[in-house]
């Protein structure tokens, strides 16, 4: 009897608990976010909550939805923590989710072995395992507009440039300073490649998570290395306190070039100290745009968005969720082309994501002229390996550095293969593509 | 009335130590087992067992783990969640080295890896006591944290540094991995926790047991009367990080799916080691309520909203939820500092005497 009364109240929710993860109606889009707007990331994870909610939000209250179908949003909150996001993912799950959007590089992991079992899209965009830009190999995830290692090889490249010619990079040090987590040990193996391919020395300076507002000993490192550049992959309050400190220790702020990841509120609490520090970027920042004017007008005039201030609205993290609704939203559209009919299933709209073509026309009519460069997926680039460029900090906003240019796409592709033959062979059996090619014709 | 003694007359020494002395215990139990066996396989959905009942077995199985060495043998530890990460990762290694060997051999097998590392981590626990102990078995904590993240061979060179769980089978069916279906694993979990469970329950009730209690209670008395302190905190931490270990294993293959070294981190520790205190020291059936309060209460509160059709955001229930469970936990130790289990006790005794209380 000692067992009953955990045991009789766990059967007793086993008969209601099934009940409320609502199940997926037909005339609806259902589309969950995971959001993280609590724990130590929420710094970043609010600003992409409320770009992701807003862009679907204004779809449905200015077009009714995509191709007439109202869609659903469902945010769960992850806390970026890897187990509440598998638990999530499994509430979601009985609703038939359109789209998964696991926003963090360790829950991605979970659910990529999932995804193919379960047919459900995952769209890590521009974070995730690299690999899985191998369509062939992973058909049901997909990580555009670029991967870390587009990314790492990209910087390198910018680097090159400033150097006058890659080459120059010989006897050059780069120091790697990165959340030591999945997320920021992600482009390692790229980096290690490039060091030795083109001669210069790599310092690796980690940090892990839980002393990541306490960076002093890693740049107390930095100072006696004297890194000729700084590339860093760091995530929330990481982010924060690398530029304040390399603000302290006087590090060249134009010589420490980021990831996509650090917003405004990032680089402004170092002051006049972070001037000039850069950041890769594939989308632009600001709100002059029409389809941002139509979601001030539509969501936040009338009071359906989280966003607390309204200069938030084209931040650079707010551009980038409403970047992943966009493809979201694009690739709908496309499957709901691709099929003739305007409910679409998960499957169908893994077709679209693969088909999807989001060209500068196409950009014009959303209302994002200029936003970003066309993204163009296919069955076997699931990351499309788009554009980047450059942007620095000049003490109050963003300003664009540099033309958009290319990741050194030759070179990391293959690598890309090779890593998802890895993967593959350190997860056998791994189930072969059963799904046929969807191409927009 | 409801718990009526009177009439249930032991006539033999085995009758008398049985670990089950009263019919309606053992009714009780049977029920449990009927419910967990047929009940909730027929009636639970894939999210109910996937995010609820394995996970709740695998916490129970840990809180029974640290509860061996904090609640019976009175050592306390915070290295819990490092000893688990040493079960997954062993397991990892194991089934990645020698994929022909079952799943579940493996499984059981981590555990001994995890008592070793255990016992060597208990050392100390021969010199310091209390506190300092604490701060002894936090450092195995930080240590073995920091292994799973520096030492490749550990995660095979994985560049994410994660540990993926490839599919294994036992008879043709997926158990680990992602084909296999959770009622499997649900099924998996509970064969294994319920055999460990009643072999950790005889084991306390036994010999070996009772030394450890005898250790907790006063060492030197203990010692006078010819324990040996050596083996019985040894064998304590062996026993305790074998469990551990095993729940570690489980915890990954099992129900996670993959895991990275912040899994294992001091929140893990802590979190088990609140299922412990909450439940009560020192009860195994307070194990399985602490894991259920600790584990299933914040799940259960943050789908009410949704259920009753209230709209206050993910965010807003998450901030609830912390607060909600964070002054249950307050008020139940103040009604209650022995935990759980001890208030089953008492609710117990009230059903004994009833309808003349006394």
């Amino acid at each position: 009897m000692k067992h009953s009364l955990v045991l009789g109240l766990v059967a007793a929710l086993a008969a209601a608990v099934p009940l409320t993860p609502a199940s997926a109606q037909n005339d609806e889009l259902f589309l969950p976010l995971f959001t993280y707007r609590t724990g130590p990331f929420a710094g970043s994870g609010i600003p992409i909550a409320n770009g992701m909610r807003d862009y679907l939000e204004m779809l449905n209250q200015r077009d009714g939805g995509i191709g007439g179908v109202k869609i659903r949003i469902e945010e769960c909150e992850t806390g970026y923590n890897t187990q509440k996001g598998v638990e999530c993912y499994d509430s979601v799950k009985p609703g038939n989710p359109l789209i998964v959007n696991p926003w963090s590089t360790g829950i991605t992991l979970q659910l990529i072995p999932r995804a193919s079992v379960d047919k459900t899209p995952i769209l890590s965009m521009a974070y995730g395992l690299s690999a899985a830009a191998d369509g062939t190999v992973f058909p049901w995830v997909f990580n555009p507009p670029a991967s870390y290692w587009d990314a790492a090889s990209a910087i390198i490249k910018y680097i090159g440039e400033q150097e006058g010619g890659i080459e120059n990079l010989k006897g050059k040090k780069i120091g790697y300073l990165f959340l030591d987590a999945g997320y920021g040990r992600e482009p390692i193996p790229l980096l290690e490649d490039f060091a030795k391919e083109y001669g210069f020395e790599l310092t690796m300076y980690p940090v892990p998570a839980d002393t990541m507002q306490n960076q002093s000993s890693q740049w107390l490192n930095v100072r006696r290395d004297r890194p000729d550049y700084m590339i860093m992959w760091g995530w929330g309050a990481m982010n924060a306190t690398a530029v304040r400190e390399a603000a302290k220790v006087r590090y060249p702020m134009d010589k420490f070039i980021s990831v996509w990841w650090p917003g405004e509120d990032d680089v402004r609490p170092a002051g006049a100290g972070a001037d000039g520090f850069k950041m890769l970027n594939f989308h632009a920042v600001g709100d002059e745009f029409p389809a941002i004017q139509d979601i001030v007008t539509h969501v936040f005039d009338k009071g359906l968005s989280q966003v607390s201030d309204r200069s938030k609205i084209g931040e650079n993290l707010y551009n980038r969720g409403l970047v992943n609704s966009l493809i979201m939203a694009e690739a709908i559209r496309t499957a709901q082309e691709l099929h003739g009919h305007p409910n679409v299933t998960p499957a169908e709209v893994r077709d679209g994501l693969e088909a999807l073509n989001i060209s500068a026309d196409r950009l014009k009519e959303i209302g994002l002229e200029g936003f970003m460069e066309p993204m163009v997926l296919s069955c076997e680039d699931h990351a499309g390996q788009s554009d980047l460029y450059i942007q620095q900090w000049n003490g109050e906003s963003w300003e664009k550095i540099s033309d958009w240019f290319s990741p050194m796409v030759e070179k990391v592709r293959p690598m890309l293969e090779e890593a998802a033959q890895e993967y593959v062979a350190a997860n056998q059996p791994w189930p072969q593509r059963d799904v046929p090619c969807a191409n927009a014709s | 009335m409801f718990y009526r003694e009177a009439g249930q007359f032991k006539t033999s020494y085995a009758a008398d130590q049985a670990a089950f002395p009263l019919l309606e215990d053992r009714i009780g139990i049977a029920i449990l087992l009927l419910v967990a066996v047929i009940a909730i396989p027929l009636l639970a959905s894939n999210f109910f067992l996937n995010t609820i009942m394995i996970p709740f077995l695998i916490f129970a199985l840990a809180t029974i783990g640290l509860n061996i060495l904090t609640g019976y043998c009175g050592q306390l530890s915070l290295g819990t969640g490092a000893f688990m990460g040493v079960g997954a990762y062993a397991c990892y290694k194991l089934t990645t080295t020698f994929p022909d060997i079952n799943i579940i051999v493996w499984i059981l097998a981590s555990g001994i890896f995890s008592a070793g590392i255990g016992v060597l981590f208990g050392l100390p626990s021969l010199r310091i006591k209390g506190f300092y102990l604490a701060v002894a078995t936090l450092a195995a904590q930080f240590f073995l944290e920091w292994c799973f993240i520096r030492v490749p061979w550990l995660y095979n060179n994985n560049a994410s540094g994660a540990i993926e769980v490839p599919t294994r089978t036992l008879a043709g069916i997926a158990i680990t991995g992602p084909t296999a279906d959770p009622l499997t694993r649900y099924f998996t979990v509970l064969v294994i926790v319920s055999v460990l469970t009643l072999l950790i329950g005889n084991l306390i009730r036994g010999r070996i047991g009772r030394t450890w209690m005898m250790i907790r209670d006063m060492d030197i008395a203990a010692e006078l009367i010819g324990v040996r302190p050596l083996a019985a905190k040894l064998s304590a931490f062996a026993v305790s990080s074998f469990v551990c270990g095993v729940a570690g294993a489980m915890f990954v293959f099992l129900w996670l799916g993959a895991a990275e070294p912040s899994s294992f981190n001091i929140r893990l520790s802590f979190q088990i080691l609140f299922m412990v205190i909450l439940g009560g020291l020192g009860s195994m059936a307070g194990s399985f309520m602490g894991a259920a309060f600790i584990f299933i209460l914040p799940i259960v509160i943050r789908m009410l909203p949704a259920a009753l059709d209230l709209d206050i955001g993910a965010a807003t229930a998450e901030q609830l939820n912390f607060m909600i469970v964070g002054a249950l936990i307050i008020a139940i130790l103040i009604v209650e500092p022995h935990g759980l289990a001890r208030l089953w006790a008492v609710f117990r005794q009230k059903l004994r005497v009833w309808p003349f209380p006394y």
